[in-house]
């Protein structure tokens, strides 16, 4: 079964979805942060593949993308990595990146290799919901080739309730619902603008569950958020928290404090 | 076999809108409204009128004499040089102004590299009293301190990009950031025909009126609208598709695209998107570009920062990938040398950018009855400090 079909399943409140840059800060940190994470407390982690060219993310994930690159980086490595950590972990896991990546790889040969090492689903911010349902949407989910990922499409505050639906209708993951019009890591409180639009998409009553993310750096803007959805993302915050210390510590100190317990480590 | 863009806004495979959905509403609103906008009556009236009064057009088409008789053959040049701002680029920001005001948006931000585009956004943002924002790599910013300082009279606020290579890329990352931030007061003026759709179309119409007016222009002084060759630079593409729009579908026009080389195509630094580059995407769209295997954008080089872009337009991936258009390479120190020819032959100093073309004129072939025109982008003001150190170093 997919993990994400698995997750949702389980838990529908409160599911804790952490991003990191594969990569960063060092090469090979990737099974050490992702082991941690599952431990402490994470229900989701979204691994991003680092770019040159990052148009929708902000100073941080940016940086950490090209320290990532410059410890040699690529999505071979990455994928060899999931594969021994798909060993020692269960947590389910989804890649994030920029569609161009995907194309320069093979579309089809890296969605049989993210099949293959255990990647359970998809965010690629930039492949249009139309040019996927006609040509992709039937390569990523195809039991005659193993392959069973989901995908998850973003909606932001200026969607219109149309597209809202289309997105419900072509996410297998989840919807992403970016919690305001901004890059990411931007400032990190919760206004009632957005919470507005919480509830407006609460309203429409959506099949698919859903995570918000963009401007997530605390326990209270992640309590906040969970209220409105199913759980919520945190990446600039946790990325930032990883350039202070030592990986296992980092990551516990981190978890608990966004889920507001006292640490176990 | 037509070689416009398609409904879908697509020129071949090239082209398309892949972005994220934080600008989906702002490029799907333009890509909905761009073409009835564009074409309606008052827009065009205005459109016009302040392309003749204030950018001084038409530009003059000026038979070369004594080049063309260096080379044998009959060179014309389409002198966007001399247009209010030196350059193409502000027959795009007067359309683009003109469509920001009219889908009601109160803030403007632009890319630039060379600047020129940015003093030309700057200038129309002066024009009808709106705010300016220009990104440019830090890199460009030092390099093509004249165009910063024009910017700044003109009352834009500058921002350099420090990110990546800090040239043309890293400051159309910034400004589209920038869009994603503030999409609802903002309008993003592309300065090239990159982008996602419905940019390079919408950039190609406004820069239009340089083939438009090229017909007309060839038929008083040759009795027909059709040269036999239009030699055009290639950074993104904007001035080139000016120049080839209305002769895109006339197969007997040979379209050459000059870009430019660097230190040489094999030499790593360079920006020669035709030979070095693949297809990908790039700034929301699908093209050529310079990558590598694993679908990282290269940091390009040239020493002209206004053709220091890793990818071109897919109106031009299209034409040269499908064979239509030629492209030619030419390197920092040909375009120097050819700076310096056309300003002693002609008593006109080029923009560097534009030089690349000129020298594409000892790459390719050409008989004596041949009309070539070549599309004088821009003038060297900008570049007098890069020339003169080059001649007291000869």
């Amino acid at each position: 079964m997919n993990r994400l079909d698995r997750l949702f399943q389980q838990k529908q409140k409160d599911i804790l979805n952490i991003y990191f840059t594969a990569g960063y800060p060092n090469l090979e940190d990737t099974e050490p942060i992702i082991l941690q994470l599952e431990k402490s407390g994470a229900d989701l982690i979204e691994i991003g593949m680092p770019y040159s060219d990052p148009l929708a993310d902000g100073p941080t994930i940016q940086e950490s993308g090209q320290v990532a690159l410059k410890n040699g980086m690529t999505l071979d490595i990455l994928f060899r990595q999931i594969s021994d950590v798909r060993k020692k972990s269960d947590i389910p896991l989804v890649l994030m990146g920029y569609f161009n990546q995907v194309m320069q790889y093979g579309e089809a040969r890296f969605f049989d290799k993210c099949a293959e090492v255990g990647i359970d689903g998809l965010i690629l911010p930039d492949l249009p919901m139309d040019v996927y349902e006609q040509d992709y949407q039937r390569m990523i989910s195809d039991p005659d080739n193993n392959r069973d990922l989901r995908i998850s499409f973003l909606i932001t505050p200026q969607t219109s309730e149309e597209r809202i639906r289309k997105t419900d209708e072509l996410s297998t993951g989840f919807v992403y619902m970016v919690s305001r019009a901004a890059i990411t890591g931007a400032k990190s409180d919760i206004e009632q603008q957005q919470i507005d639009y919480f509830n407006r998409v609460n309203d429409m009553k959506l099949q698919s569950p859903r995570l918000i993310g963009f401007g997530i750096s605390s326990h209270d803007t992640f309590s906040t958020a969970c209220q409105y959805a199913n759980g919520a993302i945190i990446g600039s915050a946790f990325i930032k928290a990883l350039a202070k210390g030592e990986i296992k510590d980092t990551v516990d100190e981190f978890v608990n404090m966004i889920l507001g317990n006292v640490p176990t480590n | 076999m037509t070689y416009a863009i398609n409904t879908k806004g697509y020129y071949g495979e090239f082209g398309g809108a892949f972005i994220p959905e934080m600008l989906y509403p702002n490029v799907e609103y333009l890509r909905n409204n761009y073409l009835d906008i564009i074409n309606e009556e008052g827009f065009q009236k205005e459109f016009r009128s302040l392309l003749k009064d204030y950018v001084g057009r038409p530009s003059p088409l000026y038979f070369a004499k004594r080049l063309s008789a260096q080379y044998k053959t009959n060179i014309f040049l389409k002198r966007e040089d001399l247009n209010h701002t030196g350059a193409h680029k502000i027959n795009n920001t007067i359309g683009q102004i003109l469509l920001a005001q009219r889908i009601g948006k109160k803030r403007i931000i632009a890319e630039t590299g060379a600047g020129q585009h940015g003093v030309a956004t700057a200038t129309v943002c002066a024009l009808m009293g709106i705010e300016c924002i220009v990104y440019m790599g830090e890199i460009d910013i030092k390099r093509q301190a004249p165009n910063v300082a024009r910017m700044r009279m003109l009352g834009a606020k500058v921002v350099p990009a420090k990110s990546g290579s800090k040239t043309l890329k890293d400051a159309t990352n910034e400004a589209i950031r920038d869009w994603i931030n503030h999409p609802e007061e903002t309008h993003y003026i592309i300065g090239s025909v990159v982008g996602p759709h419905p940019y390079p179309d919408m950039v190609a119409i406004f820069q239009s009126v340089i083939s438009e007016e090229m017909q007309w222009q060839l038929k008083e002084q040759i009795g027909s609208p059709n040269p036999d060759m239009i030699i055009a630079c290639v950074g993104g593409g904007s001035n080139a598709a000016g120049a080839y729009f209305h002769y895109l579908d006339n197969t007997d026009v040979r379209l050459v695209a000059v870009e430019a080389a660097g230190l040489g195509v094999d030499t790593g630094e360079s920006a020669a998107t035709s030979v070095l580059g693949t297809k990908g995407i790039i700034h929301g769209s699908r093209t050529l570009l310079m990558q590598t295997p694993d679908g990282q954008i290269v940091e390009p080089y040239s020493i002209s920062a206004g053709l220091d872009y890793p990818g071109i337009g897919p109106m031009h991936a299209h034409l040269i990938d499908s064979g239509r258009a030629e492209a030619v390479s030419i390197t920092d120190k040909e375009a120097l040398d050819a700076a310096f020819h056309l300003t002693r032959i002609e008593g006109i100093i080029p923009a560097l950018e534009t030089a690349h073309a000129f020298a594409a004129l000892d790459k390719i072939k050409f008989s004596e009855k041949d009309n070539i025109v070549i599309n004088l982008s821009g003038r060297g003001d900008k570049d007098l400090e890069t020339y003169i150190k080059y001649l007291d170093q000869q």
